[in-house]
């Protein structure tokens, strides 16, 4: 029992001596603290630190709708190229994509070209479309669970990193933004008073696109939703009236308003699109001194925009904006010079919204808020006091308590507690954790059940005492004895810790994991440190008798 | 020095013959529990059916009525307000908006805001928490299974420590202190949320660890005296355990109180469900799960050790205090 061998002690000092130290920087401000060598800091959680926690969700079904158009345009292109391949009744609803072909004998020709446009995904072995042939004349394709998956992963990459792009324009410090599950992204970012700006940031796609106007189309049909072939209809809210080429829908007779914003037929394809722009930003219109959008083509957008214009000198092109028309001037002379500006009735606020969103790239899929939590600094900074004087208030309470009941081994069970606290922040700073407002409630209830371990030995060493064992022996059976019940009840803990730290959500992880920290270092503190300090007294004081 | 000694030195308390009362107690408080969830109803948080939660600061106590009826002009639904902490802050809890469209939150969020700092001055929006009912609904779900794969994680390890008795006992006991810890929500009409979850789950984890430490006790006391009833060998554990049930419960209580008075209010429901959760989960530590062991027919004749328990047959072979 005595037998503590002094390198045994020392690396018990040194262990708690380190990790005591790796605490330090978290008392200190980041500035402080930036020219030490190793300085890991606890973050604090947004529950905290204030700030704003946003869910974005993204709405798949657009996606996968997009796609199977996209596929239907992309076989129809791919079946006129030389030699051509006669089909007809190209459809894609249902979310399928089906034709008829025309000549049975280009079968296997067909089938080949279909072949080439899809691709394996991944591993899976699947390809990312299924082609079937219906009635030996009609192309089927659908698209594969691991197609669309695929599809719907490097959408979500890429919205990821455009809600980046975008949270970064804001300025803010340090912000948060990872993917969470398939369809998720979650978004933090700390010091944010007011999440409006953010969620209008985040609210549109952006999706820019520079389309021909079809002047031939007729004001009435557009109205009735009847459109050239080839073209497409999109809304145009702010459309000026009495145009030929504009479709206005009627009134409403109840309230004399129109029911819907008129509309404009397009050409399908895009001149030119969002991916081609190199930069935005907010300028001044030169004549109404009204904010506008500016943008910059790059070389290769430049250049056809310049072409087109000049084979379109007077007619109008339109400028869309995610599915809206937002202005659709008329070419008075071919542009040239890969820059232009958009003028839509801006503030300027909304316009610098644009500019940003313009700049960051669409997002690939529309992304909806669905939980938002955002925490005042006020708060923040309240509970971070409220949690101190608690945690304070706790120690000195236990502490006292550990005292009038062990004496001196409570004392030394006091040392543990200590120790332990700050061992715990040294644990959660090396380990890059995140302290929130529950995590202060794991530490106060730390510091309770920490003292459960010292309270099981004492309880023991009185116990072998009342049956009239020796000091020594009485300290020894105590740990020994009380060491497997330790392990047994710390190990419930945790199991319960783990399960809050998997299945948990925010709030609850950032609780489990002192809790889980804490398990670990106060068996430590509390079984081999205190045991170590009883020896070390024993083994110079030899007692006959102990106060416990 | 005089030590304090909060249990007096070999106590001798029958717990085993006060067990059908205990049992009686038990399950009326656990059926009053479930009436007042199914009765009363939990005041679910927006976390758990979603909605909008509002924190103002205000600079003085503000006219609850007033603010109610600021906030009634503005038709967003039915408010819920109430005061939290200190007087000075409101929370006000909104019905989700019905449209799809999310600025709807903003809107709502931005109106409360700039009616409550045009009616009283030096208003300020401390926290806003909008959820909506997918999200909830995910929330609840995974509290749920949270809780349940605690509960027969917890009652895997009992069985694979112990005997089944000891795992059967332990799970019987942890349902008791949530049940009760649901009954307590219900009947109080504290907000249930998120944070609460993370109470249950650690009372979970409490009650078990004040259970192990009285079965491993039992366990050892099975082997030492062979020949002693079950119903003495139960009776003699508790009885030994007692001073550390009592004393880890006060300590916890200690902190836990000094959580609930200096803590502030945001974790002012979770420690109240820590609080009745040590209390509940003492209780049935020393009076049900114990007592159910005989219930359940655990003999005090050894089993055959099972292998890869090492220090269980240890334990065995210990010899027994008065040899020595």
């Amino acid at each position: 029992m005595l037998d503590f061998p002094r390198w045994k002690v020392l690396s018990i000092f040194g262990l708690l001596a380190v990790l005591m130290a790796l605490a330090i920087p978290s008392f200190f401000s980041e500035d402080q603290v930036k020219h030490w060598p190793v300085h890991p800091r606890i973050n604090l959680g947004l529950d905290l630190a204030g700030g704003s926690y946003l869910l974005l969700e993204a709405d798949t079904t657009q996606l996968t709708t997009d796609r199977i158009n996209q596929m239907a345009d992309a076989v129809a292109t791919s079946m006129r190229k030389a030699p051509q391949i006669d089909i007809g009744d190209v459809t894609s609803s249902d979310g399928k994509v089906s034709f008829m072909l025309r000549n049975v004998g280009q079968l296997e020709d067909a089938r080949q070209r279909l072949s080439q446009m899809t691709t394996g995904v991944g591993t899976t072995g699947q390809r990312n479309w299924d082609i079937q042939v219906v009635d030996s004349t009609r192309f089927v394709l659908t698209p594969t669970k691991a197609g669309i998956d695929e599809a719907v992963d490097g959408a979500m990459s890429g919205a990821t990193e455009v809600v980046r792009r975008r949270i970064d324009s804001l300025g803010t410090r340090e912000p948060t933004i990872i993917r969470s599950g398939s369809t998720r992204i979650i978004v933090q970012v700390p010091g944010l008073q007011d999440p409006t700006a953010l969620k209008t940031l985040l609210g549109k796609t952006a999706k820019l696109e520079f389309k021909l106007v079809d002047t031939t189309a007729d004001s009435a049909k557009l109205a009735i939703g009847q459109a050239p072939i080839g073209d497409q209809i999109l809304p145009y809210p702010g459309a000026p009236g009495g145009a030929s080429y504009i479709g206005y829908p009627a009134a409403n007779p109840q309230s004399g308003q129109p029911a819907k914003p008129p509309v404009i037929a397009v050409r399908r394809a895009a001149i030119i699109t969002g991916q081609d722009l190199t930069s935005a930003s907010v300028q001044n219109d030169p004549q109404t001194n009204a904010p506008v959008v500016g943008f910059q083509f790059n070389t290769e957008g430049g250049k056809r925009f310049a072409r087109t214009t000049q084979e379109n000198v007077g007619k109008p092109f339109a400028i869309i904006l995610d599915g809206n028309v937002i202005s659709a001037p008329n070419i008075e002379t071919p542009i040239l010079g890969g820059s232009g500006v958009i003028q839509g009735g801006f503030t300027f606020q909304s316009a610098n919204d644009l500019a940003i969103q313009l700049k960051s790239g669409a997002l690939p899929v529309a992304l909806k808020v669905i939980e938002e939590r955002t925490v005042g600094p006020d708060l923040g900074k309240d509970s971070i006091n409220a949690g101190i004087k608690a945690s304070i208030i706790a120690v000195v309470l236990v502490v006292l308590f550990m005292l009038v009941t062990y004496g001196r081994f409570g004392l030394y069970a006091n040392y543990a507690v200590v120790i332990n606290v700050v061992v715990i922040m040294g644990v959660l700073a090396v380990l890059n954790g995140t302290l929130t407002l529950p995590g202060i409630a794991g530490f106060v209830l730390t510091i309770g059940t920490a003292v459960d371990a010292n309270v099981l030995i004492n309880e023991r060493i009185r116990e072998e005492r009342r049956r009239g064992r020796s000091v020594i022996q009485s300290v020894e059976l105590g740990y020994k004895e009380a060491s497997r019940t330790i392990f047994e009840a710390n190990m419930t803990h945790a199991i319960s810790g783990l399960v809050m730290l998997m299945l948990g959500s925010g709030p609850v992880k950032g609780f489990a994991v002192v809790l889980l920290i804490g398990i670990a270092t106060s068996v430590f503190t509390a079984v081999t440190f205190t045991r170590m300090l009883v020896v070390m007294w024993l083994r110079k004081h030899r007692p006959q008798t102990i106060n416990i | 020095m005089r030590l304090l000694k909060i249990v007096p030195d070999n106590t001798n308390i029958d717990f085993v013959r006060l067990r059908y009362w205990a049992f009686g107690l038990t399950t009326l408080l656990t059926i009053a529990a479930i009436a007042l969830v199914v009765v009363n109803k939990l005041n679910m948080g927006v976390d758990f059916v979603g909605g909008i939660m509002i924190e103002e600061k205000f600079q003085v106590p503000p006219d609850v009525e007033k603010v109610r009826s600021v906030i009634d002009g503005l038709h967003f639904g039915d408010a819920q307000i109430q005061t939290v902490g200190d007087q000075k802050t409101l929370s006000i809890r909104l019905p989700r908006p019905d449209t799809a469209d999310d600025a709807a939150t903003n809107r709502i969020v931005n109106a409360v805001s700039a009616a409550l700092e045009k009616n009283f001055a030096g208003a300020q929006f401390s926290k806003q928490d909008a959820v909506s009912g997918k999200v909830s609904g995910e929330l609840v779900w995974s509290g749920i299974l949270a809780v349940a794969v605690a509960v027969l994680l917890i009652g895997l390890f009992a069985i694979f420590r112990f005997e089944w008795q000891f795992g059967v006992s332990t799970v019987v006991a942890i349902v008791h202190d949530v049940l009760m810890t649901m009954g307590f929500f219900a009947l109080t009409h504290l907000e249930f949320d998120l944070n609460i979850v993370a109470a249950v789950l650690t009372i979970i984890g409490y009650s078990i660890n004040d259970k192990i430490v009285i079965d491993d006790r039992i366990r050892e006391n099975m082997r030492r005296y062979r020949k002693m009833d079950m119903r003495e060998i139960i009776n003699l554990s508790v009885n030994e355990t007692l001073p550390r049930t009592v004393m880890t419960s006060l300590t916890i209580l200690l902190a836990l109180f000094a959580l609930l008075i200096f803590g502030g209010h945001v974790l002012r429901g979770f420690t109240a469900a820590m609080i009745l959760g040590v209390i509940v989960g003492t209780y049935s530590s020393i009076y049900v799960s114990s007592s159910l062991l005989i219930t359940l027919g655990l003999r005090a004749e050894p089993t055959p050790d099972k292998p890869g328990k090492p220090d269980v047959s240890r334990g065995a072979e210990r010899v027994a205090p008065d040899e020595r």
